[in-house]
């Protein structure tokens, strides 16, 4: 089975694009499916499954959900082989734009929208940095000369992504976008591959759990801003 | 992607001689979250150097941004090299089939400076049309169609190029999401083509957006600020001397106070192709072609006719009549008077 992830900052279109996609691959009778990672609550299921997709959602709660799927990779595999599917889509949270769900030898995406300005491409770390194809959504908003500029500032720092405008809304590029997906390369097992990038440390007393504020109740990794 | 453009030692020059050499060299530094390295410093003496935590906090590798470096270097050297003109000399268009399958048997050729209209009701394939050009589709599409440039099959790398973006879109609810004036927008604009002489291309084509537009504006007034037409002049500014894009797309272009026929010169003067997806007459007969859609095909190809010609002129002093009226209604005249 072929496997791709797909991460980006909130209400980019990661799924507007990858349903557009997945509609065009249907027509040639390819079965995706897929899951989708997110914290708290997502009405991503829901369109997915209006586009008739098989569709799986993660919710990691209180967990920080790029760990969480980090720990759950290899079932999705499991599952998307168990099922027959040709292709499966893991749709992630992507909440801080240091982290990235993506793993070595497996095809990562990233999505962002020329609404997010010019100077985003500088501030999203790995996620965008380290992704093979980098979708640029909302193109119809903007002016061309936004859009050209962002697409360089994104080429700034992935010059050797693939870059392609995609409209989440009309569907314009999302038949390129998923013939993209289709050559990915084919994923057996994950277990031993490695993440493109090292998650951000955490475990201080705040991911434990800690509420009061104060540098009595700080432990573990605390890091102090510097003050001029 | 390399193509092995620049020298393999750039990385180890000192910053003040690439600097000398590439101005815009800094920019993969700042655009990294990295401060700028010292005169006298090369990149790989510098990367060397990066402290373990601040990469990490980055989120950036040491091993590959040495790579990173030498893969922006040739970035630059290709978007210099790139901004020498139009190297498209012809886009050809080879039939597929209409959405039955029946064939479409057809091989057009377009080149820089010419006008072809698209037209066809709705969901006849226009869309899909011009995302085949933008594509450089190669019978992979749901339409079988494919597309030579030069009268050659394109090299597979150009479909993602930034660099070698066929198509430039000029759409028609068009908005601005910066906050700049138009001054500095179109500096940034003309920065990331690294044009050699950012100040006097900006005020070229501020002048040009002023000459399309009907009411002025100025470079300090906020892109914001401008009125929609005013904003699709200066784009059509932009694009013609800016883009690198061979074809500009336009869907069409609204009344509302912006010269229609000289926006479309503009863009034909500077070797543009234009095509334009419209049902207004006067656009529609200013193109050389029209090219008829139905059902996912292109269903006839109408050269404009010596007749269509005199017609459009008809059409244009009935234009220019409803315009007075408009004018009047906006002055807050009585319309009585006809003819
Ligand atoms: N105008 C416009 N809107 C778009 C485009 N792509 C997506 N949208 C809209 O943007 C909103 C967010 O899109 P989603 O696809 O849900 O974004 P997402 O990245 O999957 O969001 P999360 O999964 O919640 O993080 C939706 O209302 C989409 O319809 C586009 O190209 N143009
Ligand atoms: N030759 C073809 N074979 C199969 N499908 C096609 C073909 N041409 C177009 N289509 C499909 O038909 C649908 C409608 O086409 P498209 O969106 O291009 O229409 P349109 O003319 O742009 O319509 P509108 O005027 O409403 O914008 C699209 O899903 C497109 O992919
Ligand atoms: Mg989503
Ligand atoms: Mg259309």
């Amino acid at each position: 089975m072929k496997l791709v992830t797909i991460a980006g900052p909130p209400s980019s279109g990661k799924t507007a694009v990858t349903v557009k996609a997945i509609a065009s691959l249907q027509q040639e009778g390819v079965q995706v499916g897929v899951v989708k990672f997110d914290s708290l609550s997502t009405q991503d299921q829901a369109l997915y499954e209006k586009q008739g997709v098989p569709v799986t959602t993660g919710l990691s709660g209180n967990l920080c959900p790029d760990h969480f799927f980090v720990s759950n990779v290899c079932d999705c595999l499991s599952w998307g082989v168990q099922k027959g599917f040709d292709l499966l889509v893991i749709e992630s949270a992507g909440l801080c734009n240091r982290c990235a769900p993506h793993i070595q030898g497996v095809l990562a995406v990233c999505v962002i929208d020329n609404l997010s300005g010019v100077d985003t491409p500088k501030k999203i770390g790995p996620m965008l940095k380290m992704a093979d194809v980098v979708v640029i959504t909302k193109g119809d908003i903007v002016s061309q000369a936004e859009r050209e500029v962002f697409a360089y500032r994104v080429r700034q720092v992935n010059t050797n992504a693939t870059i392609m405008n995609v409209n989440g809304l009309t569907g314009q590029g999302g038949h390129e976008l998923g013939r993209l997906l289709v050559d990915a390369p084919e994923t057996v097992d994950l277990a031993g591959k490695l993440l493109r990038f090292s998650m951000p440390a955490a475990l201080c007393s705040y991911c434990l759990g800690q509420r009061k504020i104060g540098s009595d109740f700080q432990m573990g990794n605390v890091k102090k801003m510097a003050f001029p | 992607m390399p193509t092995n453009r620049v020298e393999k030692s750039l990385s180890t020059i000192p910053m003040a001689e690439l600097v000398q050499r590439a101005p815009f060299v800094e920019d993969f530094f700042t655009s990294h979250g990295l401060a700028l390295p010292g005169e006298g410093v090369s990149p790989s003496a510098y990367f060397a150097a990066l402290d373990s935590e601040l990469l990490e906090d980055l989120g950036l590798e040491r091993q590959g941004l040495t790579e990173r470096f030498m893969a922006y270097m040739e970035l630059l050297e290709e978007l210099k090299a790139g901004s020498g003109g139009s190297r498209i000399e012809s886009i050809t268009i080879r039939g597929g089939h209409d959405k039955s399958g029946q064939p479409e048997a057809l091989e057009l050729t377009i080149k820089p400076g010419e006008v072809v209209c698209i037209v066809g009701p709705t969901g006849s394939g226009k869309s899909r049309f011009l995302a085949d050009i933008e594509w450089m589709a190669q019978a992979d599409t749901p339409t079988g169609r494919s597309i030579l440039i030069n009268g050659r099959i394109p090299d597979p790398g150009q479909r993602f190029s930034i660099e070698h973006k066929l198509v430039a879109q000029l759409s028609q609810n068009m908005n601005f999401v910066m906050d700049l004036t138009v001054e500095e927008f179109i500096t940034m604009h003309a920065e990331s083509r690294m044009v050699e002489d950012v100040s006097t291309v900006t005020a070229a084509i501020i002048d040009l957006g002023n000459d399309l537009a009907g009411e002025k504006f100025t470079p300090r007034t906020p892109v914001t600020a401008l009125s929609g037409g005013q904003s699709r002049a200066l784009m059509i500014a932009d694009t013609s001397c800016l883009s690198t894009s061979p074809i500009v797309l336009i869907d069409e272009i609204e009344n509302a106070g912006i010269d229609r026929k000289r926006a479309v010169h503009t863009l034909v003067d500077k070797r543009k192709i234009v095509l334009m997806a419209t049902h207004d007459p006067i656009l529609a007969l200013m193109g050389d072609r029209r090219l008829v859609f139905k059902n996912g095909g292109i269903s006839a190809i109408i050269a404009t006719s010596a007749v269509e010609r005199a017609n459009l002129a008809l059409f244009e002093e009935m234009d220019a009549k409803l315009g007075a009226v408009r004018n009047a209604l906006r002055k807050g005249e009585r319309i009585e008077k006809t003819g």
